[in-house]
């Protein structure tokens, strides 16, 4: 029996493709199945061609495969837009209208005439919920609970549309039975082991609410695809948990207003793409002289300049890593899962706060974009608060202290002043040109760099503890590396995941000089992880996939060049 | 000079003998103390440039923060704590040059800060090159032929805006100027105090004597809440008009306005309490 069925739904943008793929979700988690959905868009509001792909399968998934079993075409372009991800298998399903003679000719294609039968309820927009129905009749689902669910997903809506809306689910379901029969096609998938309570977000989400979990309570930003999801994200909560949002005039202005609400004893984020992030960039340099607490989400896609906008790319390492002027610490977190989205952008809250640096949340538009059901995570107990203190009148803000990190008090707080100085400054933040003063200021700021790596995340391991080949990968690679592995099943290939990217623990070295060989996986052109292990800890990485045409890996792709390097062998 | 609390006692200060600076830095102190604004309560936010310097040379809390920036910085500070006074003060080119763009949208959000400009319409620590303002004709070492640009009028593009309140200083004038400023620092709302002051080093043109020929008070007869008098009294260049010009009408500030909607209102952030129940109950609804 499958283990999973992979479904694309293809169409311009505003044809409804997003409640199209809520509906489904909603009806394959109700009958007991995994889910993994992700989208690929082009920029514009209206027209161009986008499609969602949705996994679903009876062990939970988590990345994005390249194989299409049921195409739903919305539109005459779809087919072709997919090229060669349509095989002679893939069932296309969709009408007269929106699949062309030419995208038929030669390939498996099933009228599901919901343009019609909508047309006969009285609308087209009946036509999306017909190819629900379609869908859910070709895989053989229970026909009662899916009603249940389509009946509920318009529950607020009035009777005549809901009624009208499970009319078409049933029209719909009702050809797909057919087209399975015509086509002797069976999709059975095994029984599901999916949990009741489990929870179904995008990374989007993850990487809010895992900044409401670390106490943010201001955020400003100026909006940027892929990073703007999460400022409306938080935006939409600000009432419930108390977060004043402000919508910048400019990226400089949303992280200056950052570092003010941080001195001020708020807890600022702010939220944007490589462009934004380096108009950011002086405040960057600012946080690093002021010691002051920072959190930056940075969410990927391909550069340079406005490259490709609604794409993904993990292109931004290196330059998150250097970027500022002069030397200032700071850690790097780069989620791979939604769990770690959540999980990392609350660290980066406490870390920031704990070591007075700038924490950046490395995430890309195909980790915001993907999501996936998975269990209620633990929310953690420990209690949120800031690390200031009521300061006396004799109070120094960069007094020297243990790790490097000075008491951080806030104006108006206490009966002492906060001084937070861009020029050199002395232990009272007021200015200096001494030389001796400055130096000591450099070491103090440095040595915090120290802790941060005794605090630094250890990568995770998985495969074969007794690996001859070690596939190395950061942030959103790492599910599909890890299926891949886990699929192969291979002996002697081991997988090590990086959660935080800087500093590096330690241990790293240990798990690169054990390999025979190396091969990082990373979707930018010049594998700058690989440029990173070697200059930090000097070891030289062999092999390398990359990616950097604007779309994820593919579980299959992996695969493919892990295969490859075994026959090589 | 009488005592004041803001008074810092072995400030070794930077400017040139002279400076316009040095009376603005009085004026200041003198209003602050006047208005009874306690050190640990007031925030001062400059950016860089010699005027930048003036909170390094006052008793109280201060962000000298990036060129330019002052104003964001300044606002985040009011909207992360209502509490405190703030002033966000430098120079013609950091405020109006580098940070322009958060010039206007300052004053479109309006928060309930102070903005003090010393204009003297050059740039003074990069030793001598045109500023905004520096006016058309005006020879620099770079602009060798004199400025080509039309000189940036802050008063007529802030009344433009509907600012809170809008003023011109002359700061050899100390009892008018410090009476503005405590207007300014009064009021509730975005209020802008544009101060003329020469720079003796590098402005041979706009010095003392050539501001006292060419500004004077704006009479009784002038009703700052009339915006189209005050945008055409903004325009006049013969001789530049002083005092307040603008008023504009009574609103929430910014953080009022942002916090309103908010649990826990205008209290400042570090006071307020992470809500888990309410974070466990939203991942909840994540169900599915």
């Amino acid at each position: 029996m499958r283990e999973d069925v992979s479904i694309v739904i293809c169409g311009q943008a505003g044809q409804g493709i997003k409640t199209l793929e809520g509906l489904l979700a909603k009806i394959f988690s109700t009958a007991g199945f995994n889910i993994f959905t992700t989208r690929e868009f082009m920029s514009r509001i209206r027209g161009g061609m986008n499609s969602t792909a949705i996994r679903v399968s009876s062990s939970p998934v988590q990345c994005y495969s390249r194989r299409v079993d049921i195409l739903v075409s919305l539109h005459i372009g779809g087919v072709a837009h997919l090229g060669d991800r349509v095989g002679a298998e893939t069932l296309i399903l969709g009408d007269e209208g929106t699949v062309s003679d030419g995208e038929k000719k030669g390939r498996n294609f099933a009228s599901v005439a919901g343009k019609e039968i909508a047309k006969e309820l009285g609308g087209a927009v009946y036509a999306n919920t017909v190819s629900v129905g379609a869908i859910s009749g070709v895989l053989g689902l229970d026909g009662e609970a899916a009603e249940k669910v389509v009946e509920s997903y318009f529950s607020r809506r009035d009777e005549e549309i809901r009624e009208k809306n499970l009319r078409a689910f049933r029209r719909g379901q009702k050809r797909g039975r057919e087209i399975a029969g015509e086509k002797e096609l069976s999709f059975p998938l095994k029984s599901s082991k999916k949990k009741a309570g489990e929870v179904f977000l995008n990374g989007t989400q993850g990487v809010a609410l895992g900044a409401i979990a670390g106490g943010c309570n201001f955020l400003s930003f100026y909006p940027m695809s892929p990073a703007t999801g999460v400022g409306v994200f938080l935006a939409g909560k600000s009432e419930e948990f108390g977060i004043e949002v402000i919508q910048a005039e400019d990226e400089i202005s949303a992280v200056n207003m950052a570092l003010g609400a941080w001195y001020a004893g708020g807890r600022g984020l702010v939220t944007t793409s490589g462009g934004g992030f380096a108009l950011m960039n002086e405040g960057l340099s600012l946080a690093g002289m002021i010691e002051s607490p920072l959190v930056i989400h940075l969410a990927q896609r391909p550069g340079p300049a406005t490259g490709l906008p609604t794409r993904t790319e993990q292109g931004d390492l290196l330059f998150t890593l250097f970027a500022g002027h002069g030397e200032f610490p700071r850690a790097i977190l780069s989620p791979g899962t939604i769990e770690e989205c959540f999980d990392l952008t609350r660290r980066a809250f406490l870390l920031a706060d704990r070591w007075q640096v700038p924490v950046i949340v490395l995430t890309d538009q195909y980790l915001l974009d993907s999501a996936y059901n998975f269990p209620l995570p633990e929310i953690p107990e420990e209690k949120i608060e800031n690390r200031i203190i009521e300061t006396e009148k004799d109070y120094r803000r960069y007094d020297p202290g243990e790790d490097g990190v000075s008491p951080r008090g806030i104006p108006g707080h206490g009966k002492g002043l906060v001084l937070a100085d861009s020029d050199e400054h002395d232990r009272h933040g007021r200015i200096t040109e001494d030389f001796g003063v400055r130096v000591e200021m450099v070491d103090k700021r440095a040595k915090k760099l120290t802790g941060l790596t005794r605090e630094a995340l250890e990568p995770e391991f998985f495969g074969d503890e007794n690996y001859r080949t070690l596939v190395v990968g950061w942030g959103s690679t790492y599910p599909a590396i890890r299926e891949s592995l886990e699929k192969a099943g291979e002996k002697g290939i081991g997988g090590l995941h990086f959660r935080q990217v800087y500093p590096l623990h330690p241990k790293t070295a240990d798990y690169l000089r054990r390999a025979e060989k190396t091969i990082v996986i990373e979707n930018n052109p010049s594998g700058q992880f690989a440029r990173l292990l070697k200059m930090t800890f000097g070891v030289e990485t062999g092999g390398g996939l990359r990616k950097y045409n604007g779309l994820p890996f593919s579980r299959e792709e992996i695969s493919q060049a892990l295969d490859q390097e075994a026959d090589n062998e | 000079m009488s005592e004041t609390p803001f008074d810092l006692k072995d400030a070794a200060i930077a400017w040139c003998p002279g400076c316009g600076n040095f009376g603005i830095l009085n004026v200041l102190k003198n209003s602050l103390a006047e208005l009874e604004i306690a050190p640990e309560k007031l925030v001062m936010v400059s950016g860089i440039g010699q005027a930048a310097k003036i909170p390094q040379y006052l008793k109280c809390n201060f962000f000298n923060g990036l060129h330019g920036r002052s104003l964001p910085a300044a606002s985040a500070i009011k909207a992360a704590n209502p509490e405190l006074t703030v002033i966000a003060e430098s120079g013609d080119g950091c405020m109006y040059g580098e940070g322009g763009n958060h010039f206007i949208h300052s004053i479109r959000r309006d928060p309930d800060i102070t903005c003090l400009v010393h204009n003297n319409m050059i740039y003074g620590l990069t030793k001598g090159q045109a500023s905004p303002t520096s006016l058309t004709g005006f020879r620099t070492p770079v602009q060798v032929n004199g400025v080509i640009s039309e000189p940036f009028n802050p008063l007529a593009v802030a009344i433009a805006l509907n600012a809170s309140f809008v003023a011109r200083a002359y700061v050899k004038n100390t009892e008018q100027t410090q009476e503005t400023l405590k207007q300014a620092i009064g009021h509730r709302g975005f209020a802008l105090v544009d101060i003329f002051q020469p720079c003796v080093t590098f402005n041979q043109l706009n010095t003392y004597d050539w501001f006292q020929e060419n500004t004077y008070y704006l009479k009784d007869d002038h009703d700052p809440t009339d915006r189209a008098a005050a945008f055409a009294r903004a325009l006049e260049t013969e001789k530049y008009p002083l005092g307040v010009f603008y008023r504009g009408p009574e609103r929430e500030p910014f953080e009022a306005a942002l916090g309103e909607h908010l649990p826990g209102g205008a209290e400042p952030l570090y006071r307020r309490k992470f809500d888990r129940e309410r974070l466990v109950k939203l991942w909840e609804s994540f169900g599915i």
